[in-house]
């Protein structure tokens, strides 16, 4: 009987927290500012300094950038998870004759939707600051898709932070190693000057092989293997997140 | 069918090492308000916890509605709704959007109208769309409460309805069970408060140290005591009295 209706009970959801989203537009503006100030930051103070072997910087940064969006974005997940947990709404929902699982997908629907909308925004930003891309409509499909995986990967990550953090600031001081990953990475300069520790770090974690697959998109040339790369490393932390933060939305709202 | 609402037998449940509940037992009538009562850490909250489906026992069998709680829980969750210790409403939304929202979710129709009739009743219809984060504790609470009724659940369960509200918006909560009641809804409550149980409960349970340790009615209670002495004393106005008539007569 709950099958019959998850999808009606999730949408209820995912309208609830849209208002949220929506009743608190300061949360999409802090999502884009911090991105777009580092763009600027980049292009105009550091970007002349760096080799990246493009003539375009923008055209470089902008995959790196929409990363670090994407990790400071789904810190608000953990937050509004938590603050349903702590008020006792979560039980009030449990106590009702509703699909469970719709309860958590309306968050992880909430964080695709509103990262997608700073993600917009950021890349108009981009476009006058000289962004341009040669790449065709199939291109710019995989590109969405690469960035939706990554908004899944780091929704359930985050959905394992709120769950199980005891304080507020528990919940999203997780996403700070997170905002990080892509300073090591290919996201603002080429890998090959780092000394070879670093490098190596650099070169095997996910934000490298997604930055390369999407830059490989945007600018038409051949991807290779990292867009499998990319996709494999997605799928494997959603599968891995997914499973931890069943456990502890199991552990925290049906055992207390 | 019988005319129990929820009997439990021989509940039991342990945190880690503390035994929180060492074998409960009790029955509720249908139509009865039932006080649980009990200081805190007692396990009333477990217990309801229990009863709504949230929380398995470690051994022993409850029935709500005629369902077994660990076996049927979506049969159970279809006649029950719980009103927990703390007020579990939506604070960025309206309060029409919350009531909108648990009317969708437990799939009724009309869910506007149920929305409309549940804010007049409870006195909401000039804050409806304001979002209740606006609200005071007191008109939290009535629409918890409204939010609870939604549906016509028949047995409602409220985990400390009081704790936490200023002398009038209790009365206002107290008239509101005793109304659910009256159009036989079967009322389950927690409360350290011992006037309210003596208030409002037709039937009296104080849990204490895991088990039930009286199960009567009030007059009952009271029997088990030596009759009372007469005295002659003045009578003085108490607190709450004197409270009440003051900002009653200021309005």
């Amino acid at each position: 009987m709950e099958a019959r209706y998850l999808l009606s009970d999730m949408s209820v959801m995912l309208g609830r927290s849209m208002r949220h989203i929506f009743r608190s537009m300061d949360t999409i503006i802090k999502v884009a500012l911090m991105p777009i100030l580092f763009m600027l930051l980049f292009v105009y103070v550091f970007g002349g300094a760096i080799q990246s072997g493009t003539d375009n910087y923008v055209n470089y940064l902008l995959p790196g950038i929409l990363l670090i969006a994407i990790a400071s974005g789904i810190a608000y997940t953990a937050y509004r998870l938590f603050l349903d947990v702590q008020k006792g709404i979560f039980e009030r929902f449990h106590s009702m004759p509703i699909a469970h699982s719709a309860v958590l997908w309306g968050h992880v629907l909430t964080s695709l939707v509103s990262n997608a909308i700073s993600l917009v925004v950021i890349v108009l930003v981009a476009l006058l600051m000289g962004f341009r891309s040669p790449a065709g409509i199939l291109s710019w499909l995989a590109v969405i898709g690469i960035l939706a995986l990554f908004t899944l990967a780091l929704t359930w990550i985050a959905a394992i932070a709120g769950l199980s953090a005891k304080t507020i600031d528990g919940a999203s001081a997780f996403s700070f190693p997170l905002l990080f990953l892509p300073f090591i990475s290919s996201a603002f300069v080429p890998t090959g000057t780092m000394p070879p520790a670093v490098r190596v770090f650099a070169e095997n974690q996910p934000v490298t092989s997604i930055v390369n697959a999407m830059r490989a998109l945007l600018s038409n040339q051949p991807v290779g293997n990292d867009i499998w790369i990319a996709i494999a490393w997605c799928v494997g932390i959603i599968a891995v997140a997914y499973f931890f933060a069943m456990r502890a939305y199991k552990r925290r709202v049906l055992s207390r | 069918m019988t005319d129990s609402a929820i009997t439990t037998e021989g509940l039991k449940k342990s945190y880690k090492k503390t035994e929180v509940l060492k074998g409960v037992d009790f029955d509720v009538r249908r139509g009865q308000i039932f006080a649980l009562l009990g200081s805190n850490g007692a396990g009333k909250t477990t217990t309801i916890k229990i009863l709504a489906t949230l929380l398995r026992p470690d051994s022993g069998t409850s029935f709500v509605s005629g369902f077994d709680v660990v076996k049927s829980p979506d049969k159970v969750r279809q006649s029950i709704s719980l009103t927990g210790q703390f007020t579990a409403v939506d604070e960025i939304l309206t309060g029409r959007e919350n009531l909108h929202m648990i009317a969708r979710l437990r799939h009724l129709d009309n869910p506007g109208g149920i929305a409309e009739g549940l804010l007049e009743r409870f006195g909401l219809t000039d804050a409806a769309d304001r979002s209740a984060g606006t609200y005071s504790g007191g008109m939290k609470r009535r629409l918890d409460l409204a939010m609870s009724l939604v549906g016509k659940p028949s047995v409602i369960f409220l985990d400390e309805p009081t704790t936490g509200l200023d002398p009038e918006a209790r009365l206002q909560v107290w008239e509101m069970i005793r109304e659910l009641a009256k159009g036989g809804t079967t009322v389950f409550l927690t409360t350290q408060y011992l006037d309210e149980a003596e208030e409002l409960a037709d039937r009296i349970a104080i849990l204490h140290e895991g088990r039930i340790v009286a199960d009567a009615t009030l007059s009952e209670l009271k029997k088990l005591f030596p009759p009372a002495k007469v005295e002659y004393v003045e009578k003085q106005p108490t607190l709450e009295e004197i409270f009440l008539h003051m900002t009653r007569e200021i309005q």
